[in-house]
């Protein structure tokens, strides 16, 4: 692939930008929040594609995470939604102008909470987007009240103990349709990388719960969803490693031990297995895993489920390859005729 | 229906059929009313009968008054034939056909004198009343030859009373077989079932003696109209306005505005790749729809979605958004009765003050209010253009009257004007410009320009959000940018009140008296008035308001009048309260409310009446 890059530092990617021209505004979230490491992943996904950030659309809801989309791609337009109401907006956004390649960032509040609605009608409408959960099982914004992710037993440092079962948005997502579906943690530099790059050429929606501490809130002794924690418990199921399309692959692999995913655009997900046996193409076995994982008090993390062929909501609205938003009058206001004979037929 | 009625003036004698008008015939001016049980199939009949009767020529409209129930429950459907054209419903019922042994006894008291009953004859109703027309028809054995199927004869005894009227009034069979053919168009046999039921309650009804005074007699009147029901003149004008995303949920009375809109898309909107220039999409609840909307509008779509009362409610969060982030979207509202779920098949004016400041904060929106089905049509396309131009979102005020009932109008006129797509600012601008700020005033009239996502340039980005933001859509709380923004949001409502449809007088502006009405009360109103000024030598200057935020003339039409009677189909006055806003407080005493919150269409007599009470005649 030829690169035409400035001989300059800094390194510039495929397109010619460097990664400054990825980067967003100042964080104002907390010092040390999962939330950062996040968004320099995501800077760096789209940095290391060689992706137009004008091309790309942000979305979020309300809550810290959400604030995020702030923090990086500032070249690229952004919309900070409702509480719980981001995937509405994406998805009129992606009817309007197909082209968009959307990322949403949302939290656990934002998603398994106020907007759970929303968020299964996203999944079953498998929307192309990306959709990264920054997950801290708390309320950040509001002072650190549980969310419906925090497991059985967390307990806040007030010493409130959440008694009620956690949603897993994963195995919803699964269930409901959507056709990338991944666990990751915000500390895993390399997991969540590959991921995400997965992810951003995936053509459907692709689900991401990143679990992400609250350094305020909820990384403390007893909490189920802090660094101490995640370093402990997390349980990787692949090795992951993400070849885009516009490399030529040159490393072989066993197939043996290792699943190639080929994905939309020709780029390769490549899953080293950890864990025999497990086949992220087979949706009831996934789901069964995680269940059995939230029982044995693992954190399942790595690719759950993928299926790079399944039909999108665009794919089932027929709807013309140009974007709606940008059709001309000619086309999308019929002529006189037209309203001629509906005005006979109604004679 | 068990509405109490006074006693009408006697109606005059239709002069334009004169000559072949014998005395004491009223010809051309009187109301119907078929009442059955849901579900029974009548709908079908009546629109048989009212297509017969405007095929002769004859002004009509029809009105379904019916309940939130499948099937069972009972249902009316008025037909008025009005020589002089008006469509108001008409609040007497001159001939009544009761099929409904549930309703019946209540439907006949609340009849005036003289007013005739065909009537399923195992009722036996007609010792109930010496001062009414009775013709008992035995439905059961006239349609008995037309089929052996039970199932099908208790559908087409409902054909068999359009019959039996035609040869009562005087409607051309011909007329009923051609508007049964029509109706059931492309099925044969239901054709010529209807076609026998219809002649063998003709042939059954040759053996009454006519005794009531009323009949249909051709005239030239329909020429060239159409017959539409507001929701489908609505889709219509959303069609022609180039409407690309629609999103929605279906509620009642607007879930056909979407139904029409998609058989219409389907039709005339696949592109020359054969793929669809257009998205529906329907949403989990209003909630999305609106969010879609939204959303859509955002990245340049000419979205809309399509609810009523109990969904608007649903849709205040983001109507909020749409304000404060100004962003463009159509909403129509076919408002039925609340508050709650209230009565959801019949019809009001009961969103608009909630609807006019829509969420929390300091809220405000652009209201349009079609007067009629030609106006569903236009407003739909203006509705666009105002959300775009104004970037925020539109919503068209219809209600269930207009929007589900079939109105006669003219022709819609081929929008001559192109698309209003508003302040765009495309890549090659964004060149010529260096950048732009999103939410600064340059013009003076407090809309910003904006870009659409996916414009091509490193200065075409900018952060959309519903929190505190500057002119460069920067996260702020500081107060005077806060302020500043805030001010220029209201200048930009300010400048909408000479773009939104202007009010339309009706009257020399000089009278003492004025009436100010808006939506589907105007065919009411404009016949009251006449009412008004035949039988009681009462002028009154009538003012049609078609848009809020109001424009000057609405003020000034207060100002020129001593009493100003503000009509509308709820209890609180809320277009009244709008106006009362925007008035000096010495004005405010000069309006008064008429109020009508019964659900059913408004009705000329009762606009009349209680104008004449108020004025103390």
């Amino acid at each position: 692939m030829p690169t035409p890059a400035a001989p300059a530092a800094p390194r510039s990617n495929r397109i010619g930008l460097t990664v400054i021209d990825y980067r967003g505004g100042k964080t104002t979230l907390c010092a040390g929040c999962g939330h950062n490491a996040i968004s320099e992943r995501i800077v760096e996904a789209y940095f290391d594609l060689g992706i137009a950030p004008e091309r790309v659309a942000k979305f979020s809801g309300i809550g810290c995470s959400s604030k995020s989309p702030a923090y990086f791609l500032s070249r690229s337009h952004s919309f900070n939604a409702l509480h719980g109401r981001m995937p509405s907006v994406a998805t009129g956004a992606l009817l309007a102008n197909r082209g968009l390649l959307a990322i949403g960032v949302s939290g656990d509040g934002d998603t398994a909470s106020i907007g759970i609605g929303q968020f299964v009608h996203l999944m079953r409408r498998n929307l192309p987007m990306v959709y990264v959960i920054e997950n801290n099982g708390v309320y950040g914004l509001t002072k650190g009240q549980f969310s419906a992710t925090a497991d059985v037993g967390s307990r806040l440092k007030t010493g409130v103990v959440n008694e009620l079962p956690p949603i897993d948005t994963c195995a919803l997502a699964i269930q409901l349709g959507a056709s990338y579906v991944g666990r990751s943690f915000s500390g895993d530099k390399k997991q969540l990388s590959a991921m995400l790059k997965a992810a951003i050429v995936h053509r459907g929606t692709a689900m991401l719960d990143v679990v992400s501490p609250c350094v305020t809130f909820n990384d403390h002794e007893g909490s189920t969803k802090s660094y101490a924690y995640m370093k402990d418990h997390d349980a990787p199921l692949q090795e992951l490693s993400f070849v885009p399309a516009f490399e030529d692959i040159t490393v072989d692999y066993d197939p043996g031990s290792t699943i190639d995913v080929t994905l939309h655009d020709g780029s390769h997900l490549r899953l080293r297995k950890l864990e025999d046996g497990y086949d992220p193409s087979d949706k009831s076995r996934s789901v069964a895993r995680l269940m059995d994982a939230q029982a044995r008090g693992e954190v399942l993390t790595g690719v759950l489920y993928v299926d790079p062929k399944a039909p999108t909501l665009i794919d089932s609205l027929d709807v013309t390859e140009a974007p709606l938003a940008s059709l001309p009058e000619a086309v999308t206001r019929p002529p006189r005729e037209a309203l001629e004979e509906i005005m006979a037929s109604l004679r | 229906m068990s509405v109490p009625q006074p006693t009408a003036p006697q109606p005059t004698v239709a002069k334009d059929s004169a000559r072949r008008t014998e005395p004491g015939q009223v010809v051309n001016d009187f109301s119907i009313q078929v009442a059955t049980p849901n579900g029974s199939g009548s709908q079908s009949s009546n629109t048989v009968l009212l297509r017969a009767i405007f095929q002769m020529g004859v002004p009509v409209s029809g009105k379904n008054l019916f309940p939130s129930n499948i099937a069972g429950l009972p249902t009316w459907y008025t037909i008025r034939a009005s020589k002089d054209g008006w469509i108001a419903r008409k609040k007497d019922v001159d001939v009544l056909v009761a099929m409904n042994a549930e309703t019946a006894r209540e439907d006949v008291a609340a009849l005036r004198p003289g007013a005739a009953v065909v009537y399923d004859a195992p009722l036996g109703l007609s010792s109930t009343r010496a001062d009414l027309v009775w013709y008992p028809v035995p439905f059961d054995r006239v349609v008995e030859p037309v089929t052996g199927d039970a199932k099908l004869r208790k559908l087409l005894k409902n054909m068999a009373y359009v019959g039996v009227l035609a040869r009562l009034l005087d409607v051309e069979l011909a007329e009923v077989e051609r508007a049964i053919v029509r109706q059931f168009a492309r099925k044969a046999k239901a054709q010529q079932l209807n076609v026998a039921a219809a002649r063998a309650g003709f042939e059954h009804a040759a053996a009454l003696e006519k005794r009531d005074p009323f009949f249909v007699r051709r005239m030239d009147a329909t020429r060239g109209k159409i017959i539409v029901d507001g929701n489908a003149a609505a889709a219509l004008g959303a069609l022609f306005a180039g409407v690309t995303v629609v999103t929605w949920y279906p509620i009642t009375p607007s879930s056909s505005l979407v139904e029409t809109l998609i058989s219409y898309l389907k039709q005339y909107r696949i592109g020359a790749d054969g793929k669809a220039t257009y998205a529906v999409v329907q949403a989990e609840d209003e909630l999305a729809a609106v969010g879609m909307a939204i959303g859509a509008g955002w990245a340049g779509a000419r979205a809309m979605t399509a609810t009523a009362g109990p969904g608007v409610s649903l849709m205040s969060e983001f109507a909020g958004l749409g304000y404060y982030a100004e962003i463009p979207a159509v909403i129509f509202d076919v408002q039925r009765v609340g508050p709650s779920t209230g009565l959801p098949t019949r019809t009001s004016q009961g969103d608009v003050l909630s609807t006019a400041f829509l969420s929390h904060g300091d809220t405000q929106h652009i209201l349009l209010f079609p007067g009629s089905v030609a106006e569903c049509f236009t407003m739909a396309g203006e509705a666009f253009d105002l959300a775009e131009r104004f970037q925020t979102p539109v919503f068209v005020m219809t209600d269930l009257d207009l929007g589900m009932n079939n109105w006669m109008s003219d022709p819609f006129p081929y929008p001559e004007r192109p698309l209003d797509r508003g302040k765009v600012l495309s890549r090659e601008d964004l060149d010529r410009l260096g950048g732009f700020a999103r939410y600064r005033d340059v013009d003076g009239d407090g809309i910003g320009w904006r870009t659409l996502p996916g414009t091509d340039h490193p200065r075409a980005a900018y952060f959309t959000r519903g929190t505190g933001h500057d002119e460069e859509a920067v996260y702020s709380e500081k107060a005077d940018v806060f302020e500043r923004n805030m001010e220029r949001l209201a200048r930009k409502l300010e400048t909408a009140r000479s773009s939104v449809p202007a009010p339309e007088l009706h009257g020399g502006g000089r009278a003492r008296v004025g009436i100010v009405a808006y939506g589907s009360s105007h065919p009411a109103v404009a016949e009251a008035r006449d009412q008004l000024r035949r039988e009681r030598d009462l002028d009154a200057d009538y003012l049609r308001v078609r848009a809020y935020p109001f424009s000057r003339e609405v003020h000034a039409f207060v100002e020129q009048h001593e009493r100003v009677y503000v009509v509308e189909q709820n209890r609180d006055g809320q277009l009244a309260a709008l106006l009362q806003l925007d008035l000096a407080p010495e004005l405010a005493p000069r309006l008064r409310k008429v109020a009508h919150l019964d659900g059913l269409p408004l009705d000329a007599r009762s606009v009349s009446d209680e104008i004449l009470g108020m004025e103390g005649r």
